[in-house]
């Protein structure tokens, strides 16, 4: 419903606006694609000599691809812990009373709100404190933390379009609890747990602000990439930031196909139901 | 319907380790910012207010919070006016490109923050990108120092960061107010910018405060873009921070930094869900 809107002394403006704020959101991903490409290096205007010598460079390059490594380790890591206490804390939300419940809904927020500096300033006071050593454990319970918010959030969401009924015909029929858990609960909150896992997986490869605070001797990406700047500018870091772009984009995508293709199954089960009825 | 051991099962573990992970290291950081630390370098853990006192004592700490309040309040001023009109095409004039404009303002989240930091620090720079395009052009023919290490690169850095943030909320809210309510304005003879001034822009008010608290207290807090763009003018107070904990070896006064900031985002997140429940409708 567009209709009022269509008056001429707004819409002249506002497509204009919307395509500079475009170009301001993609000029530096596509800077960071073009002069992956560049033969002499970054930056200089225009971009020339095409090579692919950085790519090669990168392949050879056993830091970055043991950094990239301990990510992948640590976000799967980070998405275990935050979904194993994410969706209980999800279906406590929902179905039980405990003291401080709302207090509980928003302490779960903070890490996503605050600065991620008092986080990871916070946990390093704790490692401390507990005698612990920093390493690739300790980002990992970092980042498991932090993101446990994410997974409460979507399976909560998926908990209020579930139908209650399904459960409790379950445990009418016999099975207990976890029976229950197992194959009706968890089945059916699938797409919010999928959506969840690949949210926290991302956010835990990007992440460095805490990590900075937590890192040991091994290094995720985000704190190599920080390492190597810190010395100077290289095109490695454009060819390696283009790949993991090139990876999240095909993610997403993938996801949305799932999440339509689902979706549609469930609207096409609901027509069936009324067709029927 | 569900047995006390299933909530006990469902709630016991989440609360304990938000509790030993969440709770306790924020306590922690409290405790520190009144202990401190021995001509050994060792931490003393005997209360004290000095860490406070120094705070005030010495002005560059409040000067650098101060600086970082200004430029996080250019980046979240800069980020509304770039996100809210966006937002509006999108909600009402975008049409059947809606879907697909949406997915291209989320793109960028993307990728990785310290990535489109670095990729502005190449475009910035001396010998970057937009200085040889001017050269290549004759617009210039020296390199413009001042787009680099300035609080201008921070401004601009952080302003790209925050905009799809401020962005959401304000979509989000736009798209919740009701069409007929437009039409309504329309037929009892409001123009075009009165509808705006007295419907819409009132009804998108909470997603305008949820995107600007945002953007502003992420970006308070902000220390890597400063490292890598910022140069001297562009410290901000995490930076202190960040040297408080690492070089200067003085984490009791970094956590009382710390714990002023988190003071002041706790009010500020406060204000902002007040002012947010006084502006929804419904």
């Amino acid at each position: 419903m567009e209709l009022p809107m269509s008056s001429p002394n707004r819409s002249h403006w506002l497509p204009w606006h919307a395509a500079l704020v475009f170009g301001f959101l993609y000029l530096p991903i596509v800077t960071l694609i073009v002069y992956s490409f560049n033969g002499s290096g970054v930056g200089g205007f225009p971009p020339r000599d095409f090579t692919l010598d950085w790519y090669r460079e990168l392949f050879t390059d056993d830091a970055i691809w043991n950094s990239v490594l301990n990510s992948l380790f640590v976000a799967f890591a980070a998405v275990a812990i935050a979904l194993a206490l994410g969706i209980p804390a999800a279906l406590a939300l929902d179905r039980a009373n405990f003291p401080g419940k709302a207090l509980f809904r928003r302490l779960v927020l903070l890490p996503l709100i605050l600065p991620g500096i008092i986080t990871g300033l916070s946990l390093l006071m704790l490692f401390r404190e507990g005698g612990m050593k920093l390493s690739l454990v300790t980002i990992i319970l970092g980042h498991g933390t932090a993101l446990i918010s994410v997974a409460t959030t979507e399976v909560f969401a998926g908990l209020q379009k579930l139908d209650r009924a399904q459960e409790e015909a379950s445990l009418d029929l016999g099975a207990n609890y976890w029976q229950t858990f197992w194959r009706v609960t968890l089945p059916n909150l699938r797409l919010s747990i999928i959506g969840a896992a690949l949210l926290i997986f991302t956010l835990s490869m990007d992440e460095i602000a805490v990590s900075f605070f937590l890192i040991g001797r091994d290094n995720t990406l985000p704190l190599e990439i920080w390492g190597r700047l810190r010395r100077g500018i290289t095109p490695e870091i454009n060819a390696i930031s283009t790949i993991i772009f090139v990876f999240s984009l095909a993610a997403i995508v993938t996801w949305y196909r799932l999440r339509a293709r689902a979706e549609g199954r469930v609207e096409i089960a609901a027509e069936l139901v009324e067709a029927a009825s | 319907m569900f047995s006390r051991a299933y909530r006990a099962a469902i709630t016991i573990p989440p609360l304990l380790w938000v509790a030993l992970f969440l709770v306790l290291p924020y306590a922690l950081l409290f405790c520190y910012s009144f202990w401190s630390v021995s001509p050994a370098q060792a931490i003393v853990h005997s209360w004290t207010l000095n860490n406070y006192r120094e705070l005030f004592r010495v002005n560059v700490y409040l000067q650098t919070l101060f600086r970082s309040m200004w430029i996080a309040a250019r980046v979240t001023i800069f980020s509304l006016l770039l996100g809210y009109p966006l937002a509006y095409y999108l909600s009402f004039g975008a049409g059947a490109r809606k879907d697909f404009l949406y997915q291209l303002v989320i793109i960028p989240l993307w990728v990785s923050y310290l990535v489109r930091a670095y990729a502005w620090k190449t475009i910035l720079g001396s010998g970057g990108v937009l200085n040889t395009l001017l050269q290549y052009v004759h617009l210039t023919n020296h390199p413009l120092n001042f787009l680099l290490y300035s609080p201008f690169a921070v401004v601009l850095t952080l302003t790209h960061i925050y905009t799809p943030f401020t962005f959401l909320p304000i979509f989000a809210s736009l798209e919740h107010i009701p069409r007929n309510l437009i039409e309504a304005s329309h037929d009892l003879g409001a123009s075009p910018l009165q509808t705006f001034w007295r419907v819409v822009l009132p009804l998108s008010i909470p997603g305008v405060l949820a995107g600007a608290t945002f953007a502003f207290v992420l970006s308070l807090g902000d220390f890597l873009a400063p490292l890598l763009l910022g140069g001297p003018s562009g410290i901000m107070i995490s930076n202190i921070v960040v040297s408080l904990f690492g070089a200067a070896y003085n984490w009791p006064l970094g956590a009382a930094i710390s714990f002023g900031m988190l003071v002041l985002v706790i009010g500020l997140l406060f204000l902002s869900e007040r002012l947010e429940k006084k502006w929804s409708f419904r």
